[in-house]
C-alpha cells in the first residue's frame, strides 16, 4: 500500500515535468535548430537583461517568442484539451469509444469555419464562427434529443450523430461549390489539422475556453467515475446528475470547439489518450484525467513538431496523429489483451 | 428514524402498477417486499426513494416528505443497492467502494484519507477486505454484490434498500448475503429494505412483509402472518406448505412449493 502510494507520488512528478521538457526541446526543433540551454536562456531573457554575458540575436528572439512559443503553446492547450474532452465524453456516455465528436462538436465547429473560410474573413472571424458553430451543434444534439423533457444517454448519442452528419453534409457542399483554385486548397488543408495559423491574439481568444474547460473536468476528476454508473446508481450517490452532466458536456464543448478554432479538425487524440491512460493507471478518472491532460499535451507537442520538422512542407496534422496514433494504439491493445476493459 | 410511505401510487400512461401502498420501517427493521415477476417491485423501489415521481401519495422520513430534502441529506440517510451488473470501466472495490463517500463530499472536493478509513472500515464489515484490488469487471457476481453493499455502507445510512441481492448467487453466496443484511439491521440499527423473489429468505430475514398483487391487493403485515399458505396461493399461484422444524434447539420455516394452481 505504502509502496503503490509512492510509486504514484513518482507517476505524478512525471506527469507534471514531461510537457514542461517536452516543450522546451521542441521549441529548440526546427530549421533554425537551439540546444536546450540556449532555449531556456532566450526564453528567460527578459527577466534576465541585467546579466552582462548573455547575448540573443534578434533572429533567436523572433524565432523563439515570435513562431516557436505560441505554437508551443497551442499544441499543449490543444492537445491536453482534446484528451481530456475525450476521457469526459466516455465517461459520460459509459462508452469506452465515446471522443469528442460524438456530439457533432468537431464537426459544427469544422462547418463554421468552412463557412468563414468561404466568406473570406481573417483568422480571428474564422475562430468565432467555429467556436459559435461547435456551441450551437451540442445546443442542437441537446434540444433534438430532448423527450418528454429527459435527455437519455442513447438518444444524446444518436442525435449528435444526426447532427454531426448533417454537418458534414453541409461541409461537403460548401467543398463542392468553393473555388478551386483559391478557396478549396485552405478548406481542406485545414480540415486536415494544422497548427500553423498559431498568433497570440488567436490563443488569446480560444485559450480561456480552454483552461476553463480542463479547469472544470479536472475539478471533477474523481466524480466522472459515478457519471459512468447507470443513471439510478448515480443519482443515489447523492449528486445532482443533471447538472453535473450539463456541466461536463459544456465543458469538453467548449474545449473541443474551441481546438477545433484554432488548429481544425484533429482526430484520434481524444479516443488514442484516454485509453492510453487507462492502461497505465486503471479505470480511476481521478487518476486518469491528470494523465490525459498531460499525455494529450506531450502527443500533441511530438506530433506537431514532427509535423512541421521532417519534410520542407508541413504535414497535416491528422494525418499524422492517424499514422502514428494506429500501431501505438494496436501494440498497446495486443500487450495489454485490452487492458483494463472487460 | 421511520421511513414511511403513505397512499403511494404509480401508474406507466393508464396502466396502474401501483395502487395506495402505505407501510414504514423503524430503525433496525427489515421489511422484504415479494411479488411475482412484473408486479411492480423495482418500481416501487423507485419510486419510494424519489427515483421516479409517484402519481400521487409520498415517501417521508420522520414525517418529512423525501423531496423536501436535498439530493445530498436524502441520500446520506437512504442508501441503494442495485443488482449487481457488469461495470464498463475496470474500477478497484477499493474505488467502487469509495464512490459511496459522495453524498458526504463537496461537489469539487477530492476524497481524504478519512473517506479512505471509512471504506476500509466497510469492507472489512462485509468481510471483502481481501478483494480490495480486485478489478469489478473481473469479479462473480456474489463478490461484485458483496461490493456494492460496501459501498452502500460508505455513505453511513440509517435505511438500506436492496433490489434483490440474492438472485443470480449460488446457495452459499445467498446465505452470506442474507447473514450480512440481518447483522447490519440488528447491530448497527440499519432499516433495511429489501425486495426478494424468495419466501424462504422473507422468513429468515425480515420482521415485515408487503406482498404485491394485483392493484389494490396488497398485503402488508409482520412476516409470519403474511408468508401463509393461502397468501402464497393467491399471489405466486402455487400450493405451498410452509413447516417448521427444530435443529439443535432452534426454530426454522421453510416454505416448500407443492404445486402449481390449476
Amino acid at each position: 500500500m505504502e509502496k503503490t502510494k509512492r510509486f504514484q507520488k513518482y507517476i505524478f512528478i512525471a506527469l507534471w515535468i514531461t510537457p514542461v521538457i517536452t516543450a522546451l526541446v521542441c521549441i529548440g526543433i526546427g530549421r533554425y535548430s537551439l540546444s536546450f540551454w540556449r532555449t531556456l536562456e532566450i526564453l528567460f531573457s527578459p527577466l534576465l537583461q541585467h546579466v552582462p554575458h548573455i547575448e540573443i540575436t534578434d533572429m533567436e528572439r523572433s524565432v523563439v517568442f515570435g513562431i516557436r512559443l505560441p505554437r508551443i503553446l497551442l499544441a499543449i492547450g490543444c492537445g491536453a484539451a482534446l484528451s481530456s474532452s475525450g476521457v469526459a465524453f466516455q465517461s459520460l456516455f459509459n462508452n469506452p469509444l465515446a471522443t469528442p465528436d460524438t456530439l457533432g462538436v468537431s464537426s459544427g465547429a469544422s462547418c463554421g469555419a468552412v463557412i468563414a473560410l468561404m466568406l473570406g474573413m481573417n483568422m480571428i472571424g474564422v475562430q468565432i464562427t467555429a467556436l459559435l458553430f461547435g456551441l450551437g451543434a451540442v445546443a442542437l444534439t441537446w434540444t433534438v434529443s430532448k423527450v418528454r423533457g429527459q435527455n437519455s444517454i442513447i438518444m444524446i448519442v444518436l442525435s449528435g450523430m444526426v447532427v454531426s452528419a448533417l454537418f458534414e453534409a453541409l461541409v461537403s457542399l460548401m467543398k463542392y461549390v468553393a473555388d478551386p483554385n483559391d478557396v478549396l486548397p485552405t478548406i481542406t488543408y485545414w480540415l486536415m489539422g494544422s497548427l500553423n495559423h498559431s498568433s497570440y491574439s488567436s490563443l488569446l481568444l480560444g485559450m480561456p475556453f480552454i483552461l476553463a474547460g480542463i479547469l472544470i473536468v479536472f475539478l471533477l476528476r474523481w466524480r466522472l467515475n459515478i457519471l459512468a454508473l447507470n443513471e439510478d446508481e448515480a443519482k443515489s450517490m447523492g449528486i445532482n446528475l443533471k447538472a453535473m452532466r450539463l456541466f461536463v458536456i459544456v465543458a469538453a464543448t467548449m474545449m473541443t470547439a474551441a481546438s477545433v478554432s484554432m488548429c481544425g479538425k484533429i482526430g484520434w487524440i481524444g479516443l488514442l489518450i484516454p485509453h492510453i491512460s487507462r492502461m497505465l493507471l486503471g479505470g480511476n478518472t481521478q487518476r486518469t484525467v491528470p494523465a490525459c491532460i498531460s499525455l494529450g499535451a506531450v502527443f500533441m507537442l511530438l506530433i506537431d513538431t514532427l509535423s512541421r520538422s521532417i519534410m520542407a512542407a508541413e504535414i497535416p496534422v491528422s494525418i499524422l496523429t492517424a499514422i502514428i496514433g494506429a500501431p501505438i494504439f494496436i501494440s498497446l491493445l495486443r500487450k495489454t489483451k485490452g487492458g483494463t476493459q472487460v | 428514524m421511520i421511513f414511511s410511505v403513505e397512499n403511494g401510487s404509480f401508474a406507466y400512461k393508464k396502466e396502474e402498477i401501483l395502487t395506495n401502498l402505505s407501510f414504514s420501517v423503524e430503525s433496525g427493521e427489515i421489511l422484504a417486499i415479494l411479488g411475482s415477476n412484473g408486479v411492480g417491485k423495482t418500481t416501487l423501489l423507485r419510486c419510494m426513494m424519489g427515483l421516479l415521481p409517484w402519481k400521487s401519495g409520498r415517501s417521508t422520513i420522520d414525517g418529512r416528505p423525501i423531496n423536501e430534502f436535498t439530493s445530498r441529506q436524502l441520500w446520506r440517510i437512504l442508501s441503494y443497492v442495485p443488482q449487481a451488473r457488469g461495470a464498463s470501466f475496470a474500477y478497484t472495490a477499493r474505488e467502487m467502494v469509495l464512490l459511496g463517500r459522495s453524498a458526504h463530499l463537496d461537489v469539487l472536493k477530492q476524497p481524504k484519507q478519512k473517506d479512505l478509513d471509512i471504506v476500509e472500515r466497510s469492507m472489512e464489515e462485509v468481510g471483502i477486505i481481501h478483494l480490495a484490488e480486485k478489478k469489478c469487471t473481473q469479479m462473480s457476481g456474489g463478490e461484485l454484490q458483496m461490493v456494492l453493499i460496501a459501498r452502500a455502507l460508505t455513505a453511513e445510512p440509517q435505511l438500506l434498500v436492496l433490489d434483490e441481492p440474492e438472485s443470480n448467487l449460488d446457495f452459499k453466496n445467498q446465505l452470506i448475503i442474507l447473514d450480512t443484511i440481518r447483522r447490519l439491521a440488528k447491530e448497527k440499527h440499519i432499516s433495511t429494505i429489501i425486495n426478494t423473489h424468495y419466501p424462504d429468505h422473507a422468513l429468515k430475514l425480515s420482521d415485515k412483509a408487503l406482498l404485491l398483487q394485483q392493484p389494490g391487493e396488497n398485503k402488508y403485515g409482520a412476516t409470519a402472518e403474511i408468508i401463509n399458505e393461502e397468501n402464497m396461493r393467491c399471489s405466486f399461484g402455487v400450493n405451498v406448505s410452509i413447516p417448521d422444524f427444530c435443529v439443535d434447539g432452534i426454530r426454522y420455516n421453510a416454505v416448500v412449493p407443492l404445486s402449481i394452481v390449476s
